[in-house]
């Protein structure tokens, strides 16, 4: 008898002689239980004897980096902490980093608001009522000057969730550093840019795909030229589960999304062994504690192997994915929102028990409205509680080899590939979110979710079980509303001030170009030094590109 | 008669899951839904209202610029002959401005964790009265 047949009968014996008479008296709390993407949970697993440990599993730092990217992992550096701030105007962002750099966060990263994301200035009549509100403002170069006042930029990394407008607002920070002294070589930080999720689930889109693919793969050119250490993509499945997929979906959905921007690079003529390096990934962190450790493990190896299998790549740091990790918004709840400190310190855990690269662990006060100091300050000191006190920092992948974790990491990659074949069959990424395939799917499982909560199938703590009268948290970020005018009046003082001529024909310049196939980033970059408007920018773009509208699926 | 429930997301967010979520729940309780999609003026919604002749707007916000948003809603909605139709709002809404809202004319607000059922009684009583 083999090790694993043995095995197998020990199993069987344990069930028939321990479990079975059990369950007659005492049978389990559910009828099945189950993981987000609906696959049985069972109550034991054993080792598989017939695995080849060093083509699945590996060691850290080697493919298929299973184990995680760096040999040492967190023994060597810690995970950036980096905490996704930014509200109202340019100043007072430029004081929530600098609080939050003086508490011993490790990197920037930088929200912007709605109108900024989506390429409207703060006076256009598309911006009223979200000036400020759900990220800074930024209209300017002389916004994004006062952002980073007093932020040496060679010294901090600055990643910035931006995607339609990225080219514009990456243009702006070449400028801060050089006008820092800075040569943009030496900039260091991330850029989400990441627009085919927009179309899926976030929903800041402007142009067409195909120019959007093109901004994205010019952005990639003009980078590994100039900004070499700068991450260029932030390939994000956060917003997707979001907005309701389950684990499998998140990381099928964002690396089909890789799989495009990778495709679209090479069409373009570009290097995979070079701009590999610079892609990154952004997940997100849910309830499911095991699943979502099973799901960062997953995910990396799956890259991997798509990197070197299905586009050749040959140098293996082109086959790493490396990710950004936040903590689940939608799991927040209004109600009894202290409670949220303890989801969010969970998932954290996972985060890094799967191996992030950097976190970002949300406020308790978030389903309710923007989070203050005091409560981003309990989110971040969570990190370094895991990071200095738990102990789960100082060996690499502790929890791989766990039976049950190796398993549900066998699952969702083999679950997550066959999501990337039928994409391949529907004729790609782009061709699926045309469709609706994918936003079909996600509602789909958004939909189901919801019932579950509704049956109490899925049990919400606070929230339909163990519910109790709320007191009301009393203290909520409220935003100046006279943010939106104080914003106008820059704009209006910056048009009379600047040489308008000058950003006239740059702006004709930039159309020019857009018609053509150069590469947009230098045109951008002039237009922005010239004072030239994010508005007036995305307006030029607009003219040449015309506007995306959704296909509505429901 | 089914009622008709017209789902919108006005102004630039883009957090649609609530919305649609919503409106499928509403759809599976027998109410005829239409959705708008994103960016939607207050403009076009009630243009929508108007033209779909529905008996009840639902505005779902989660990006903070719901007080100008619903006060142009309600405005339109008056100007246009229906100020009479009930508005419902869905989204992350701080309680002193949701008091702030009933007491404008917005029917109810509906926060984090409400239940689709309860969203779909209050719409049927509403709708009846």
């Amino acid at each position: 008898m083999s090790n694993r047949e043995k095995l197998e009968k020990l199993k069987d014996d344990w069930k028939r002689e321990r479990v079975t008479p059990l369950l007659k008296r005492f049978p389990e709390r559910k009828k099945e239980f189950k993981t987000s993407f609906d696959g049985p949970v069972e109550i034991l697993y054993t080792p598989k004897e017939d695995e080849d440990y060093e083509e699945k599993i590996g060691f850290p730092g080697q493919y298929p980096f299973t184990r995680g990217v760096q040999p040492t992992m967190y023994r060597g550096r810690l995970w950036t902490m980096r905490q996704y701030a930014g509200f109202g105007t340019a100043e007072e962002s430029n004081q929530r980093y600098r609080y939050l750099l003086s508490q011993g966060q490790t990197g920037l990263s930088v929200a912007f608001d709605l109108p900024t994301q989506i390429g409207y200035d703060s006076d256009d009549p598309m911006s009223e009522g979200e000036v400020g509100r759900v990220g800074v403002a930024i209209d300017s170069l002389e916004d994004m000057e006062t952002l980073f006042e007093g932020i040496p930029l060679e010294r901090v990394s600055t990643s910035m969730t931006i995607n339609s407008t990225a080219a514009i607002l990456l243009a702006m920070y070449i400028a801060v550093g050089e006008k820092q002294g800075v040569d943009p070589s030496k900039l260091t930080g991330t850029i989400q840019n990441d627009i085919l999720k927009e179309y899926i689930a976030r929903g800041t889109y402007i142009f067409p795909p195909d120019s959007s693919m093109r901004l994205i793969t010019d952005i990639f050119e003009y980078c590994s030229k100039n900004l070499p250490d700068f991450n260029t993509i932030s390939i994000s499945g956060y917003h997707i589960r979001e907005a309701g997929a389950n684990s499998v979906q998140e990381i099928a959905f964002t690396l089909a999304d890789g799989i495009a921007y990778v495709q679209a690079a090479i069409d373009a003529g570009l290097d995979p062994n070079v701009f590999g390096k610079r892609l990154s990934f952004f997940f997100n962190s849910h309830n499911g504690f095991l699943e979502e450790i099973a799901k960062f493990r997953a995910a990396r190896r799956l890259w991997a192997r798509i990197m070197k299998e299905r586009f050749g790549v040959t140098d293996e740091k082109a086959m790493m994915l490396r990710f950004h990790t936040q903590t689940g918004g939608s799991t927040l709840t209004a109600q009894q929102p202290m409670n949220n400190i303890v989801r969010v310190a969970f998932q954290a855990l996972a985060a890094v028990l799967g191996g992030t690269q950097s976190l970002h662990t949300n406020s308790f006060d978030e389903a309710l409205g923007l989070p203050t100091e005091d409560s981003v300050t309990i989110a971040l000191r969570t990190q370094q509680i895991i990071a200095s006190e738990t102990g789960v920092a100082d060996t690499v992948d502790s929890l791989g080899g766990a039976y049950f974790i190796e398993e549900l990491t066998d699952r969702t990659e083999e679950l997550a590939m066959d999501y990337i074949h039928k994409i391949d069959d529907l004729g790609g990424m782009v061709e699926a979110v045309r469709t609706g395939f994918v936003q079909k799917e996600i509602l789909d499982s958004a939909y189901k979710y919801q019932v579950s909560v509704e049956n109490k199938e899925q049990i919400i703590v606070g929230v339909n079980e163990f519910v109790s009268e709320d007191k009301e948290l009393k203290d909520i970020l409220r935003l100046d509303p006279a943010i939106e005018n104080r914003q106008k009046k820059k704009i209006e003082k910056l048009r009379s001030s600047r040489d308008n001529g000058k950003v006239q024909s740059l702006l004709d310049d930039l159309r020019e170009g857009a018609r053509g196939s150069d590469n947009l980033m230098p045109f951008i970059l002039k237009a922005v030094k010239a004072y030239a408007t994010l508005g007036e920018i995305a307006n030029a773009l607009r003219d040449v590109f015309g506007e995306y509208t959704e296909a509505v699926i429901l | 008669m089914k009622i008709k429930v017209l789902v919108a997301k006005p102004g630039l967010d883009g957090h649609d899951r609530g919305a649609k979520v919503v409106a499928m729940a509403l759809r599976d309780a027998g109410m005829e839904v239409i959705y708008t999609g994103l960016r939607q003026s207050p403009e076009s919604i009630v243009k929508a209202a108007l033209q779909e002749d529905v008996d009840v707007v639902g505005l779902s916000i989660l990006s903070g610029a719901h007080m100008k948003i619903c006060s142009k809603v309600l405005q339109l909605m008056k100007d246009s002959g229906i100020g009479n139709k009930p508005i419902f709002v869905g989204g992350i809404i701080p309680a002193e401005d949701a008091e702030e809202l009933r007491r404008a004319g917005i029917f109810e607000v509906f926060g984090p964790g409400t239940s689709l059922k309860s969203i779909a009684e209050k719409i049927e009583e509403t709708v009846k009265k």
